[in-house]
């Protein structure tokens, strides 16, 4: 079902517009879903609806590639009403499901479903398909009959792909198809069931670790496999120096290989398990701050494209059983700009320091977030790179609809007449205590509860329609 | 009791101010003498005593019974150290640093035990080390000793023997050691000398021991100078000294 | 957290370590009385939630309790509605509504004490949390190596342990008693070493300000304490170690190894032992031993533990 574009028109004034083409104050003028004027001032004709921009920046709404809403199979911790909800709040209107639902989106059929629930959600939603069928690392998924159907990312995120040879042929088996093969890099017996990273404070802790290698290792293996098949290849949630490195050295021999990273991999480091609280228990685990300095720099200088939240929402009593047992994972949709912004953009101290535990005297002493080295800032223009027309362009949501396909199309801006007014409005200033019981993901399971963080979402924009005025959802 | 008292009141960081001294090292050795013939006395002799120091200002005075009643009487009675901190009724109310360890080297059943305290306050001491004592066997008679008796009584007990009756004011501290009886306030600590963090935790420097067995030191001390850790004085092993 | 929680030994600091030396020097006396007991936790109830069985500790908890005069309450999972899905939180925020003072708190998960201790009123004592911290272990540890220093030099017990060379040998890396043991004797001022093959230890201890060892023999020249670790078959399975064979000829304290050692070098294990793997009977039977002594103090380390979490709180 399209929902139909009102035709009414809209003014988001007083902003600075952000987009690929650089930063400039201008007011945006919206009708009929559109973009129809971007100028320093505009007077709006009369009628016309006014949204308040003034101090905020007005950059194309964000897209992002990674997330987890839970239906079908898992509707107590998320639906994708709920989903698409907090993804507006967060400024998102468009989101990648993963297709880790129960039964996995594996095939033309579950794809349709998955569409038919999401028609009407406030953000739009495009589906990702599995790599393997049932994600059992087997046998290959139907491609072709999903991608038929507007797939355009596949893969069996929750898990990697271990198997070599299957890998191999999927992307042999994938080239011709216009898609993209992403993979969630962890090597299970190096893993070997830990389940946070395995370092000084797994080893304090008590606590299996998982070392950066399960990652490394099978990004390695994939690399080569891209430079044997030609097919190009995403990498979730790189969480590692080692990682980042890898896809450095394989853009720069020319490999059509991109990477994306969490705000929590940009932002947290394994010192918060020092209190054994599950909700930051993550797969990929949070490691340490060399890493989280690796993957800012990765983001900075280009080798990770992309900001994808991985919001993977868990009923509350599942993260109140002991850290082993309580399945990973973080909500993130609602708090992914703020969180970026402040850790690429601010100089990494905006809030997010760990909460107190009784770390104990061996091992690590506080992690020292504000003695990082200093790093270049990002730019805006850089920021929202990153979590909009980057991702857009991966997930192909930044061309323009097709029937039957992606609903509106048109992600990513630029900010310019014509365009599809999909706009995320953030006033990078306010600070702001996150409440989880004022958010709209029916999951609890944020890292940030209770902290202060820096820069808000204020209005959301998908496709004209205002889905979120003065950071509270209208429908 | 007054010993017990201040220390408990330490983590307050509060010292004793001393105002007048009672009695002087030469009063409370002959006030011992007295009693130590007061005891022979009542008990026709000092076969089957006991003498048991209350923890920790009832020990030396009960020391010094014990070498007394010998050097009276040609008899050595069996000299016993009691702790009472796990008896105490009011355990919820401030926090229990025990003593040296409890050490009564016989059964206490038939005998007559003479349990010696520096000052008997409210009596809630003694209550509990009755408690205690019992664990110890079934006494034929408890008698009590006190160089000072303040007031204030709380519980039916009344000593047997006494030192010295002192009326006192409830917000008055007394001191005794075998070297003095001083009256004196609380005050808060002077500067320059840490006060000590939330009770139960010991204190980073602290003041040290009470000057018990310091010779010639509070009466001289000006006001508002904590007592100093005395050479001689016994070594407090918990680092940064247990407020015992 | 206001409360004398004891979850980890780094929770009491030395001078916490040395409080509770000193309360279990008082506690030890009471339990050489005819009648073993004071009325210092008399209306308290503690009560022992084991999520993972183990008798010995139970009961010696139980017992510190009983000793105290605190009520007792038992609490294991496989009778109760935990079976049921009902989850780790909502059985403690049960039994904490009936009011217990205290839960001392096993369990398989590393942390789930520290989880339990912010949801409940009751003070949590940690009794063994996954491969984390055995904190009491170590604490009776620490007593019973203190009272034989003490005994084998004919003087009163130290607080400190400075000066003496311990040896912790086996698989550290799995084992809550020697993260909790390494913590307690170096806050005493002993220095220790760790024995093991790489796989049976920690990945990274280089902030733990202990040495590393693969050679069992080069070591023992050298230590004035063996603390023997128990091994457990499955870390076969895990390719940890080839074989138990192999395990005993390379780090286990044989007669052969105790014969080599200096005449005071003084023994240890937390149990249960595996005679002839880890240690030889022999060996862990002879005077230079302390296992029994370990256990019979852990009564009364256990009453310091527990008296000082609930009988210092102090009203406000």
């Amino acid at each position: 079902m399209n929902v139909p574009l009102e035709a009414t028109r809209l003014c988001v004034r007083g902003g600075a517009v952000v987009d690929a083409r650089g930063e400039r104050r201008a007011d945006v003028l919206i009708e009929a879903g559109r973009i129809v004027a971007v100028e320093r001032t505009i007077d709006p004709p009369v009628g016309t609806s006014v949204l308040d921009a003034s101090g905020c920046v007005v950059a194309p709404g964000l897209v992002d590639l990674h997330t987890h809403l839970r239906e079908p199979g898992s509707e107590d911790a998320e639906t994708i009403d709920s989903g698409a909800r907090a993804a507006a709040l967060g400024g998102y209107t468009a989101v990648v499901a993963m297709p880790n639902t129960e039964p996995p989106i594996d095939s033309a059929a579950a794809v349709r479903a998955v569409l038919a629930l999401a028609a009407g959600a406030c953000a739009e939603v495009a589906v990702a398909g599995a790599i393997t069928v049932g994600r059992a690392g087997d046998q290959l998924a139907p491609f072709a009959e999903m991608a038929a159907l507007g797939v355009r990312v596949f893969t069996d995120d929750g898990r990697g792909v271990q198997h070599a040879g299957v890998m191999r042929r999927a992307l042999e088996y994938a080239r011709p198809l216009g898609i993209v093969l992403a993979q969630h890099c962890e090597d299970e017996q190096l893993a070997a069931g830990g389940y946070m990273h395995e370092g000084a404070w797994s080893s304090r802790l008590g606590v299996p670790g998982q070392p950066a290698i399960a990652e490394e290792a099978m990004l390695a293996r994939d690399i080569a496999l891209v430079r044997l098949t030609g097919s190009p290849m995403h990498f979730l949630h790189l969480s590692s120096a080692g990682s980042v490195e890898l896809v450095r050295a394989a853009r720069a021999a020319g490999l059509p290989v991109t990477a994306e990273a969490t705000p929590h991999h940009l932002s947290l480091t394994d010192a918060e398990l020092c209190g054994y609280d599950p909700v930051f228990k993550v797969n990929p685990p949070l490691r340490t701050s060399d890493d989280v300095l690796a993957v800012r720099s990765g983001v900075l200088d280009g080798t990770i494209g992309a900001i994808a939240t991985d919001h993977a929402p868990h009923p509350r009593e599942s993260k109140e059983e002991p850290l082993d047992t309580a399945p990973p994972g973080m909500i993130g949709l609602e708090t992914a700009l703020a969180v970026a912004y402040g850790a690429l953009c601010l100089g990494g101290d905006a809030g997010a320091g760990p909460a107190s535990g009784s770390g104990g005297e061996i091992g690590a002493g506080a992690p020292t977030w504000l003695a990082a080295p200093p790093m270049r800032r990002a730019s805006l223009v850089e920021l929202f790179a990153a979590l909009s027309w980057v991702p857009a362009r991966i997930a192909g949501l930044d061309a323009p609809a097709r029937p039957g396909f992606s609903t509106t199309g048109g992600h990513g801006g630029p900010i310019a007449p014509g365009a599809v007014a999909h706009l995320c409005v953030f006033d990078p200033t306010v600070r702001w205590t996150v409440s989880v019981s004022r958010g709209a993901s029916r999951s609890t399971n944020t890292p940030f509860a209770s902290r202060d963080l820096v820069g808000r979402v204020r209005h959301t924009l998908r496709a004209g329609e205002a889905v979120v005025v003065d950071a509270e959802p209208q429908r | 009791m007054a010993e017990r008292e201040r220390r408990s009141a330490r983590p307050d960081g509060r010292v004793l101010v001393p105002r007048s001294v009672l009695m002087g090292p030469a009063d409370v050795r002959r006030a011992l003498v007295r009693i130590a013939h007061e005891v022979l006395e009542r008990n026709h002799g000092a076969e089957d005593l006991v003498v048991v120091g209350l923890q920790s200002g009832g020990v030396p005075l009960a020391e010094r019974l014990v070498a007394l009643l010998e050097e009276i009487d040609g008899t050595a009675v069996p000299l016993g150290r009691l702790d009472v901190a796990f008896y105490r009724d009011d355990i919820a109310l401030r926090p229990v640093r025990p003593g040296e360890v409890t050490a009564i080297p016989v059964d206490l059943t038939g005998r007559v035990v003479v349990l010696v305290d520096d000052v008997l306050f409210t009596g809630r001491t003694v209550r509990a080390a009755l408690d205690a004592l019992a664990d110890h066997g079934r006494a034929r008679a408890v008698q009590l000793a006190v160089m000072v008796d303040r007031g204030h009584r709380e519980l039916p007990i009344r000593p047997d023997f006494v030192g010295k009756n002192l009326p006192t004011r409830r917000d008055e501290t007394v001191d005794v050691s075998i070297d003095g009886v001083t009256i004196g306030d609380l005050a808060a600590a002077a500067p320059g000398s840490p006060p000590d963090a939330a009770p139960g935790s010991p204190p980073d420097a602290a003041p040290g021991p009470p000057p018990d067995a310091a010779p010639g030191s509070p009466p001289d001390a000006a006001p508002g100078s904590p007592p100093d850790a005395a050479p001689g004085s016994p070594p407090d092993a918990a680092p940064a000294g247990d407020p015992r | 957290m206001t409360r004398a929680d004891l979850l980890s030994v780094a929770d009491l600091g030395r001078e916490g370590i040395v409080q509770v030396l000193h309360l279990a020097d008082s506690f030890a006396e009471v339990s050489e009385r005819p009648m073993p007991k004071v009325p210092a936790l008399r209306g308290r109830t503690v009560a022992t939630v084991f999520f993972e069985a183990s008798t010995r500790t139970r009961l010696s908890f139980e017992a510190a309790a009983k000793r105290l005069s605190a009520d007792t309450m038992t609490f294991t999972p496989a009778t109760s509605s935990l079976t049921k899905g009902e989850s780790m939180r909502d059985t403690v925020e049960t039994l904490d509504a009936m009011g217990v003072d205290a839960m001392v708190v096993r369990h398989a998960s590393a942390g789930a004490p520290e989880q339990i201790s912010r949801w409940v009123r009751a003070g949590v004592v940690n009794a063994g949390d996954g491969q984390h911290e055995h904190p009491t272990q170590a604490l009776l540890d620490c007593f019973t190596l203190r009272e034989a220093l003490a005994a084998r030099e004919g003087r009163a017990p130290a607080d400190d342990l400075s000066g003496a060379r311990i040896a912790i040998v086996g698989d550290v890396r799995h084992s809550r008693v020697a993260r909790s043991g390494v913590l307690a004797f170096r806050a005493l001022g002993a220095e220790l070493v760790l024995v093991g093959p790489p796989t049976l230890l920690p990945p990274d201890t280089a902030s733990w300000g202990v040495g590393i060892a693969h050679d069992l023999d080069e070591v023992l020249a050298d230590v004035d304490v063996v603390y023997v670790l128990r091994l457990q078959v499955e870390r076969i399975r895990e390719c940890l170690l080839p074989s138990l064979h192999e395990y005993s000829a390379r780090f286990g304290l044989t007669r052969d190894r105790a014969a080599r050692l200096r005449p005071d070098v003084l023994v240890m294990h937390p149990g249960p032992m595996v005679r002839g793997l880890e240690i030889d009977a022999e060996v862990a039977s002879s005077p230079r031993s302390l296992v029994t002594r370990q256990v019979h103090n852990g009564v009364a380390v256990r009453m310091a533990v527990l008296f000082r979490l609930l009988a210092r709180e102090v009203a406000s």
